[in-house]
């Protein structure tokens, strides 16, 4: 039995020492910091109980940023979804003509591969490659709508206040959507391939396919890629840091960049941590709203 | 008639969606071989010749090719830790029963609900404390210690469906612990190793925030990642007007892994699927 503790104690420690250091301390640290008015300059901070936290609420860039990712909140969620099972139905189950039974469009293989490239880029690359795109004089889209003659739709898409948030949402929805594709797919695989064949006998289009059959099945499924995309647009940091800074005008800002500056250009580590608490708190109060409001019978097959 | 244009048009979307995942990457390799003059009187012309110089331009004057480097150092670096601490601890907390593993097990996922952002300051002050700001092994634990919740997780899982006949057949055997894990059961585990590593390494190659914080400070720019080399690129190529160079970095930064993926895209998908459906 000597030789089993040893064992555990050998192959437990330096994992948990690890892990302990770097993350554990320092999330427990960021608790105790937001309560301090620590500037980092100095060794030397008081604790200030729950100011950092009022302070936040008049805070009308917090609010604004906030304000942006709740947005992302609602709008990302949807609209990759949508997109993902659409594209998923059509490429695993969506064939029609011709052959018999179930299976994909045409060249079903080739958008599965193609449709994951940007989940393969890293969100650096993406960041600056759709800066570029974007870019007024020497980008492509502009590119292509002064080639299509609408000279007056080619703006400065990410120096317009108007256009700049959805610019981002737009960048953050393109390089999601492959990774749903795929997993929805996935899933579908599993689900029983007379179900479709009944349903294509039985006269069924594509839509009401996708609506009566696929959506309830995957429903777990569906549930798993909110909570996914949900935490990806509570963050939304480095598209945005990269995009636009923020800006024009705070325009495009969101809580995480708040965060970053508060901290690592204006030197305010303890306001930077009630942010961070604040994002935590939000992140938690998302989760739980949201397994109540999805809680639903699951269809047993 | 209308029952045909229904699908035309769905068929219409995905080539849509085809041609948006796929041209601006064809534009940005294009882009990497034309001259500035050509790409600020055209975006969409195609270069007169192949201009390899953007690419050495790039790799070198620009440092593409030392950040390279970093990141292929630091996360090979923490893909090994990461690997075999995860592998360490989730085999332990699966297979053995001892007082207070429950607990261990819970402290490593409850990880994973927690923001980064959180842990930001906090982080910067412990890796600065610890002198390792800025520093290339500094930045490989911080990746090994973020990237343990998820692999313990999911490893743990994966080594309680393993069987345990195996293992006991090899301790009547004589076979000790330390012999039964290295022999027997981790390369059983193989498939869900490559899984956990695939979408490992994905994760850390991504890595941008905890990069640009942990990184900075003076000298730090020698140490740069991928990531944070390439922003800053497109921040100065903005400057100084060489837009080929900049294309030349990301051409240059995407291909690798975007050829690794074309070679192997079943298991990355598969491997990407699998770390989500948790």
């Amino acid at each position: 039995m000597r030789g089993k503790r040893l064992f555990i104690a050998v192959f437990l420690i330096p994992p948990l020492l690890l892990y302990g250091i770097f993350v554990v301390s320092p999330y427990a640290q960021a608790f105790q910091i937001s309560g301090t008015n620590w500037s980092g300059l100095s060794p030397t901070y008081e604790f200030v109980g729950l100011d950092n936290f009022h302070r936040l609420l008049g805070d009308g860039y917090f609010w604004n940023a906030l304000r942006h990712n709740g947005l992302l909140l609602v709008l990302l969620p949807v609209v990759t979804i949508l997109l993902g099972l659409f594209f998923a139905s059509m490429i695993s189950v969506g064939g029609r003509a011709g052959r018999a039974g179930v299976h994909g469009v045409r060249g079903a293989g080739f958008y599965r591969v193609v449709y994951f490239f940007p989940q393969v880029l890293s969100v650096a690359i993406i960041g600056v490659l759709w800066k570029e795109m974007y870019a007024p004089h020497t980008g492509m889209i502009n590119g292509l709508l002064r080639a299509a003659g609408l000279d007056g739709l080619a703006v400065a898409w990410l120096g317009d206040p108007r256009f700049s948030f959805w610019c981002v949402l737009a960048v953050l929805v393109w390089m999601n959507v492959g990774f749903y594709v795929v997993l929805f797919g996935a899933a579908m695989q599993s689900v029983p391939r007379d179900l479709y064949e009944a349903a294509l006998l039985d006269g069924a289009g594509r839509r009401t396919t996708l609506v009566r059959i696929t959506v309830p099945l995957l429903w777990d499924t569906i549930q798993v890629a909110w909570v996914y995309l949900a935490i990806i647009a509570i963050d939304g940091f480095a598209i945005v840091q990269i995009i636009t800074d923020g800006g024009p005008n705070s325009s495009s800002d969101v809580v995480g960049l708040r965060l970053y500056k508060t901290a690592f250009a204006d030197g305010q580590f303890g306001y930077a941590s009630a942010i961070g608490v604040a994002m935590f708190f939000l992140t938690l109060t998302v989760a739980v709203m949201f397994l109540r409001v999805t809680r639903r019978d699951r269809v047993e097959l | 008639m209308k029952d045909r244009a229904v699908p035309l048009l769905s068929h219409a979307f995905l080539v849509v969606w085809a041609l948006l995942t796929t041209l601006p990457l064809v534009w940005a390799v294009l882009s990497s071989f034309k001259s500035d003059n050509e790409i600020l009187t055209d975006p969409w012309s195609l270069p007169s010749r192949l201009r390899w110089e953007n690419w050495a331009r790039a790799w070198g004057e620009a440092h593409i090719g030392r950040y390279f480097l970093n990141s292929a150092i630091v996360v090979t670096g923490a893909l090994a830790v990461t690997m075999l601490f995860g592998a360490m601890a989730a085999y332990v907390l699966a297979r053995y029963r001892f007082r207070g593993g429950r607990i261990v097990y819970f402290a490593f996922v409850g990880g994973m609900m927690f923001p980064v952002f959180l842990a930001l300051v906090p982080l910067f002050f412990v890796v600065r404390d610890l002198g390792l700001l800025g520093t290339l092994p500094g930045l490989t634990l911080v990746y090994a210690a973020y990237s343990l919740p998820f692999t313990v997780f999911f490893l743990t899982a994966f080594f309680r469906t393993l069987p345990s006949s195996v293992a006991e057949a090899a301790m009547v055997d004589g076979c000790g612990h330390f012999r039964l894990f290295f022999r027997v059961m981790l390369p059983m585990a193989r498939p869900g190793l490559i899984s956990v590593g695939i979408f490992n390494f994905l994760f850390q190659w991504n890595q941008y925030v905890l990069p640009i914080v942990l990184m900075q400070g003076e000298d730090a720019e020698r140490k740069w990642v991928l990531a944070q080399g390439l922003t800053a690129l497109a921040v100065n190529e903005g400057y100084r007007g060489d837009f080929s160079g900049l294309f030349a970095g990301m051409t240059i930064a995407m291909l690798p892994v975007l050829a690794a993926y074309l070679i192997f895209h079943r298991q990355f998908q598969s491997g990407l699927a699998a770390g989500q459906l948790r």
